[in-house]
């Protein structure tokens, strides 16, 4: 790998990433969207992150892509104890401890 | 004015308190970044151009590890993209909340625009829609200071650092824990929790695909999802 590929890499993921962020909130501003889109757009964070998250977590790579129930339990216990009390640091604690817990007792 | 100030402020400090338990996770993942990118050959100013520009941690593990793999360099900039694409939507769903500020706070907050400061301004706003557009702004910038700075320090400690971290550490779970953190107070209302079903089941299924397609077609499902229950329900009531 040479330093200009690397610098390639930094600039246009750099602006490619700031024109996607910019792209709806930039180019469409105050102009109203139509209420059937605005209904989609509500379930955006649902609909994303828990996608983004499900393939690492049930096939982490640090484990080689092999099934770890450290890594189970604790995704189970953070969303658990994070839709339960509605708690951000409740997920984060209770996700991080259960996953030291189980690595520590199956180690 | 002076009130309006102080109202203001006010907003910008809550967000602060919202964002700040995320960094528990930004911190380990950029230092976890750091000390990848270093691995991977990239000199400290390297680094933190791309920590700094791209500010997108899923995205510059991948692209970082596509290089380390030897591919394309545009290979390794359109998986990066691919990867970000799904901020096309969190810009689209914020437009109707943000879409009046100023032109020059638009652009620092597309800049700023992470999962957490999304994720955390988007809740926020939707359980208080009629908040004046100026103070949705102060709290957007409120939880991202609670966060960017320490994504941004703690990069470059891992950059300086630059010894491995043992795999025990298990810091690659910063990532899924965050994302959980975001998402599960949501899931008490019944299209928010069918929509994460989809979403869950629909990538598991479509993860053999390249280029994160499967994180796109898996969100538009889930969004369906989410829309048609959230009409079944009113057509109930």
């Amino acid at each position: 790998m040479n330093n200009l590929d690397i610098w390639l890499t930094i600039i246009f993921l750099g602006v490619g990433t700031f024109l996607l962020r910019f792209s709806f909130i930039g180019l469409v501003g105050d102009r109203e969207l139509p209420e059937w889109l605005t209904r989609h757009l509500r379930y955006v964070p649902v609909a994303v992150m828990p996608g983004l998250i499900a393939p690492l977590t049930v096939w982490p790579q640090a484990t080689g892509g092999e099934v770890d129930p450290a890594r189970l339990i604790a995704a189970g216990t953070a969303l658990l104890i994070g839709s339960i009390f509605r708690s951000v640091l409740g997920a984060i604690f209770s996700g991080m401890a259960a996953l030291y817990g189980v690595l520590y007792l199956l180690a | 004015m002076d009130q309006h100030m102080s109202r203001t402020r006010r907003v910008y400090w809550q967000g602060v308190r919202a964002g700040a338990p995320f960094l528990l996770v930004v911190a380990p993942f950029g230092l976890l970044f750091g000390v990848v990118a270093r691995e991977a050959g990239f000199d400290m100013i390297q680094t933190m151009a791309m920590t700094a520009l791209v500010i997108a941690g899923a995205a510059q593990f991948a692209s970082v590890q596509l290089l380390v793999d030897g591919a394309p360099v545009f290979i390794a900039i359109l998986t990066g993209l691919a990867v970000n694409l799904r901020m096309v939507m969190y810009s689209a769903s914020l437009t109707p909340h943000l879409g009046k500020a100023r032109t020059w706070q638009k652009v620092l907050m597309a800049y700023l625009m992470v999962d957490q400061s999304y994720g955390v301004s988007i809740e926020q706003y939707q359980k208080e829609p009629s908040m004046p557009v100026q103070e949705k702004v102060s709290y957007y910038f409120g939880v991202i200071s609670a966060i960017a700075p320490f994504w941004y320090g703690f990069s470059f400690i891992g950059a300086l650092v630059g010894s491995a971290i043992p795999p025990e550490y298990a810091l690659d779970f910063a990532i899924p824990i965050t994302f959980i953190a975001l998402v599960a107070p949501s899931l008490r209302s019944l299209p928010h929790l069918a929509a994460a079903v989809v979403s869950v089941v629909v990538s598991l299924a479509l993860a053999w695909m390249p280029y994160n397609l499967w994180l796109m077609i898996a969100a538009v499902l889930a969004m369906i999802t989410g829309a048609q229950v959230e009409k079944w329900l009113e057509a109930r009531k």
